[in-house]
């Protein structure tokens, strides 16, 4: 697997909730090499911004060479590039992370948040039974497009849509069972998920997130902590952007 | 035309090298840059014992810089010669470590275990740790401690030693004298500058460590100013470095009296950034009509 570092043409861009933009970019061989639950450093074309903004995949398609992108507007990065139109350049590199290891057992797929996205393609490329749990506040996105996938259960916290409350109250409300749970969201939801699994004996796979900068394991700033000693670092912190950003939920602390 | 510079007797092919801690132990760049290519390879900073440095947030982006509070992360002596430096065995490139310490005896500890590593050609020594016995401050914010940790590190160090000075500090040349006075053979500069952010939304610290280290292109103007004062003050190399990001930032240091240049946080922004860095001075150098890059060492008084 190679890592590049390209100038990717944006395809389209469309606004799905109030602060939340989907893009799809011409990336090429990136797409190719991509997995689900990986990410891409998309860098700003202002120079005075220097680190990039590691977004996760949400889909990927490999025939075209594109990648979807779908992200929350939460700072001057991600604004300028909500405002990038068809035809527009971003610096990106990728893909990055480990991505999702994809199993046949019967599967629940967990999301809250900004943490929905990267389901998407895992949901289109899992080859099982699965339950897809999403979990908002309060406005939904990219919902509709799981429901072609699996199973769709919706959590929101004003209770607007679906069960009232978090992702776990719509899992125990719809007896949403199964093997392994592969989830992405808030630290909170994925520190309840995975006592949630340990009660019940589940694997689970929890995707984190952190600030970064390198983005390919050379600069330690976007460190977890781990469970043993790892390998690499000699100490209890694993590399978010290297080691993960998929984890045994087992293997880090929370 | 040539661009071979000498540190204290060791020759580099090109005068660019990469800032400790940028760079990891040069495996995950090598996958876009030929390190072979390289003035040197300057790895992250090693400790006698792993370190597991700082909580998260680590890190924040700054008007044209970041700070940065990794907390000298780092394996170990031990894993580090056992992987990093056989690692560097196949490059074309000169090897300078960057060592750490909480005491003198940690940093000596390091030094010798590396004093038989022939893949090491330089040790470069960060005096900006905390001296613990010393209630924190650190080596490099007291001319006297930075004379006497040259000294200690010099007595016990086979390879020639680079101190890399904090531009934490009222007069940064007070600190290259004693440096130099404790038997430097080489000096780097600037270390980063130490800085806040405020997190407005959350109101609390932008990172876990509160403050953190300025780098980048912002403190570049910072950076070349105290080369220039250093290269005025003392008779040993410099290797200068702060926010270079071009061929261009890289021919102001070397103007002002660096004799090597280290690229550091643009590795992030651009990985290739070493390469083109290399490409332009030899640009540079034929615009001008430079036969030699010694000839631009300090050139501007």
């Amino acid at each position: 697997m190679s890592v590049s570092k390209i100038k990717a043409t944006v395809f389209s861009q469309e606004q799905l909730a109030s602060d939340v933009f989907s893009m799809w970019l011409e990336v090429g061989s990136i797409a190719s090499e991509a997995k689900p639950g990986q990410f891409i450093s998309v860098y700003s074309n202002d120079d005075s911004k220097l680190l990039p903004r590691p977004i996760s995949i949400c889909e990927i398609d490999r025939e075209k060479g594109r990648l979807r992108i779908v992200y929350r507007v939460v700072g001057y990065g991600t604004k300028e590039f909500s405002g990038c139109k068809a035809g527009d350049t971003l610096e990106i590199m990728g893909p990055l992370g480990n991505g999702y290891t994809l199993k046949k057992d019967k599967a629940i797929l967990v999301a809250g948040g900004i943490g929905v996205p990267p389901m998407l393609e895992l949901a289109k490329e899992l080859d099982c039974e699965k339950t897809i749990v999403l979990g908002y506040r309060d406005e939904l996105f990219l919902n509709k497009e799981f429901e072609q996938y699996g199973k769709v259960v919706i959590a929101t916290e004003d209770g607007s849509c679906g069960t009232k409350g978090n992702v776990l109250d719509a899992i125990r409300a719809e007896s949403v069972d199964g093997q392994v749970i592969y989830s992405c969201g808030p630290t909170p939801m994925l520190r309840a998920l995975k006592q949630y699994a340990a009660d019940k004996g589940i694997e689970a796979w929890i995707s984190l997130e952190e600030k970064m900068a390198c983005g390919i394991g050379a600069c330690l700033a976007c460190v977890c902590k781990s469970k043993d000693v790892d390998h690499h670092t000699n100490v209890h912190n694993k590399r978010i952007c290297k080691d993960g950003p998929v984890f045994n939920a087992q293997e880090v602390e929370l | 035309m040539n661009t071979k510079v000498n540190l204290a007797g060791v020759e580099l092919k090109n005068p660019v090298m990469v800032a400790s801690g940028t760079f990891g132990s040069g495996a995950e760049y090598s996958e876009f840059v030929d390190l072979n290519r390289l003035g040197s390879v300057v790895t992250k900073g090693v400790a006698s014992v792993p370190w597991p440095g700082n909580p998260a947030p680590r890190i924040a982006e700054t008007a044209s810089g970041m700070l940065n509070a990794i907390g000298l992360q780092n394996p170990g002596i031990d894993l580090f010669s056992k992987r990093d430096l056989p690692f560097l065995e196949k490059y074309d490139t000169k090897v300078i470590v960057n060592v750490c310490g909480h005491s003198t005896e940690e940093y000596l500890d390091v030094v010798e275990r590396l004093a038989d590593e022939p893949r090491v050609d330089m040790l470069e020594i960060n005096i900006s740790c905390p001296n613990v016995k010393e209630g924190g401050i650190a080596f490099g914010q007291d001319p006297k401690a930075v004379e006497a940790i040259t000294k200690a590190v010099k007595a016990k160090a086979k390879q020639p030693i680079i101190m890399k000075l904090s531009p934490n500090v009222t007069d940064i040349t007070v600190m290259a004298k004693a440096a130099e006075a404790g038997g430097a053979d080489c000096l780097s500069l600037i270390n980063t500058l130490t800085g806040m952010k405020i997190d407005i939304e959350r109101q609390t610290f932008a990172i876990a460590n509160k403050t953190g280290g300025l780098s980048g292109p912002a403190v570049k103007p910072v950076a070349v100013r105290m080369v220039y004062q250093v290269a005025n003050a003392v008779k040993i190399p410099i290797i200068g470095m702060g926010g270079i990001c071009t061929a261009e930032d890289a021919m102001e240091f070397i103007l002002a009296g660096a004799t090597a240049v280290s690229i550091g946080t643009a590795n992030f922004t651009n990985p290739y950034t070493t390469v083109e860095v290399i490409d332009g001075i030899e640009a540079y150098m034929r615009r001008h009509g430079v036969e030699d890059i010694n000839e631009l060492i300090g050139l501007v008084k």
